[in-house]
């Protein structure tokens, strides 16, 4: 077989993927409040989702995401590990 | 002093007051100048605001389905000078928006790395190494030795030398994937023979069939490749669905290699990186076709069909489906399933969306429908 260099990637670095970032509960609520919603009403993201693989989350855990949008900028986007 | 203004302006986007700063300073204005244009912008972004309650589901499926309505509906359409077909215009769109497993024409778009990308001689061998070759494209004859009870393969020298392989490591090859056989190289061909000491002629020759079928080189699944060039420097366009091994190939550079199967994105990346994915290819589509859709539509359109963790499609199985409301399912597709399935399992609905209050000829929680009043009882001493 010809030679090949099989390197891990990184999916962090993948030019679609945003940065994803787990929050603290304090913080949780705070962005409950803020929107006046229940946690269950947040978008999802499931817990072996490979973007969030190193970041050990557990069920009910909030991700925070910062995505680069064509219209702002910058924008935050939150999902619920399920 | 210019600064600081600013930053009396912190519900403006970032974007917005980059621009704003840009302009300013290409006009030359002053503090009380720069204070009016971001008075007037703030109007404006108000202005542009939607209000609470507006249906922009609805505006989003208008918005898309008027000029869908124009697109063309040929499913073929070879793209300029690349060789490759491709389905786009609305075919395409309902594709992706009904979240098919498979994309009818997969294609991954292979970076390579700066020092490779440029060089148009290390890009073909990349690109060589990428595509899928079978035994019989570095051989010239498969011939069945009927005396000596075994097969007879000739390689192809030259042919050899462009796939940078050779004849002992097509000995090696042929051992370790085919299990029951013995290989050999001979002066100018491979014997290959069964192990078992008795077997029929047709063993042999379903053999020969499965000899030459033998993957080679390059990765799975990779029928065509071809180089390109795109803002001076070359891309390889695959033809077929292997994102991993492809990532995983040496000089590609897999940060921005991007396929347009979405679930292959959702299984390697994430679903953020589909959502991304969904709206890089509609946004694709429709300027292929010479269309303006608003990226905000497109953006709601991806942002709901990834809500629910994993990508699903505008369908009765995708998120039309997953709807609380018996009644708005029904009156998606197939209502009679739906509401026969509602009444076995005693499914109740609480009339809290538009369709179903639509049905019922009831006012619909929409603009200034949305609103109700909640009288609060005291309690009575």
């Amino acid at each position: 077989m010809v030679k090949k260099i099989v390197y891990k990637f990184d999916v962090k670095t993948h030019v679609l993927v945003p940065k994803h970032i787990k929050l603290k509960k304090e913080e949780i609520s705070e962005i409950l409040q803020h929107y006046n919603i229940k946690k269950s009403q947040l978008p999802k993201i499931k817990k072996t989702d490979p973007a969030i693989e190193e970041l050990e989350v557990e069920k009910g855990d909030v991700i925070k995401i910062i995505r680069k949008s064509p219209t702002v900028g910058e924008t935050f986007f939150y999902r619920v590990v399920v | 002093m210019a600064k600081s203004i600013y930053e009396e302006y912190t519900e403006l986007p970032q974007k917005l007051l980059d621009e704003v700063k840009r302009e300013v300073e290409a006009h030359n204005l002053k503090g009380d100048q720069v204070k009016r244009v971001l008075d007037r912008v703030r109007t404006e972004f108000e202005n542009a605001m939607i209000s609470p309650g507006e249906a922009i589901g609805i505006v989003t499926a208008e918005s898309i389905g008027e000029p869908g309505t124009q697109m063309t509906l040929n499913v073929f359409h070879f793209a300029g000078v690349a060789e490759v077909a491709v389905t786009l215009g609305l075919p395409r769109l309902i594709e992706l928006l009904d979240a098919r497993k498979e994309p009818s024409t997969p294609r991954i778009e292979v970076y390579l790395e700066k020092d490779i990308s440029k060089d148009p001689v290390k890009v073909k061998r990349v690109a060589a190494s990428i595509k899928e070759t079978k035994l019989w494209e570095v051989a010239d004859e498969f011939t069945v030795n009927m005396s000596q009870s075994r097969i007879e393969v000739y390689p192809n020298k030259s042919k050899m030398r462009d796939f940078v392989i050779t004849e002992t490591q097509l000995v090696k090859m042929i051992t370790d994937l085919l299990k029951n056989v013995d290989a050999r190289a001979n002066k100018d061909f491979i014997s290959i023979k069964l192990k078992a000491e008795t077997f029929e002629l047709k063993e042999l020759y379903q053999l020969r069939e499965k000899v030459r079928e033998l993957h080679v080189k390059g990765v799975k699944g990779i029928k065509q490749v071809l180089p390109i060039k795109k803002d001076n420097e070359f891309v390889v366009i695959c033809v077929g669905n292997n994102l991993k091994e492809v990532m995983k190939t040496e000089g590609v550079d897999f940060k921005r290699t991007v396929t347009n199967d979405i679930f292959m994105t959702e299984s390697i990346l994430g679903v953020e990186a589909a959502r991304q994915a969904i709206m890089n290819e509609a946004i694709e589509v429709v300027e292929n076709q010479g269309l303006d859709i608003d990226i905000r539509h497109i953006m709601l359109l991806a942002d709901v069909m990834t809500s629910l963790g994993t990508v699903k499609g505008i369908t009765r199985s995708g998120i039309t489906g997953e709807k609380e409301s018996v009644l708005a399912r029904a009156s998606f597709e197939t209502p009679l399933k739906h509401i026969v399935n509602a009444t076995l399992k005693g499914e109740e609905d609480k009339l809290n969306s538009v369709i179903e209050n639509v049905m019922l000829n009831q006012e619909i929680p929409v603009g200034t429908g949305l609103p109700s009043l909640i009288a609060k009882i005291k309690d009575q001493k």
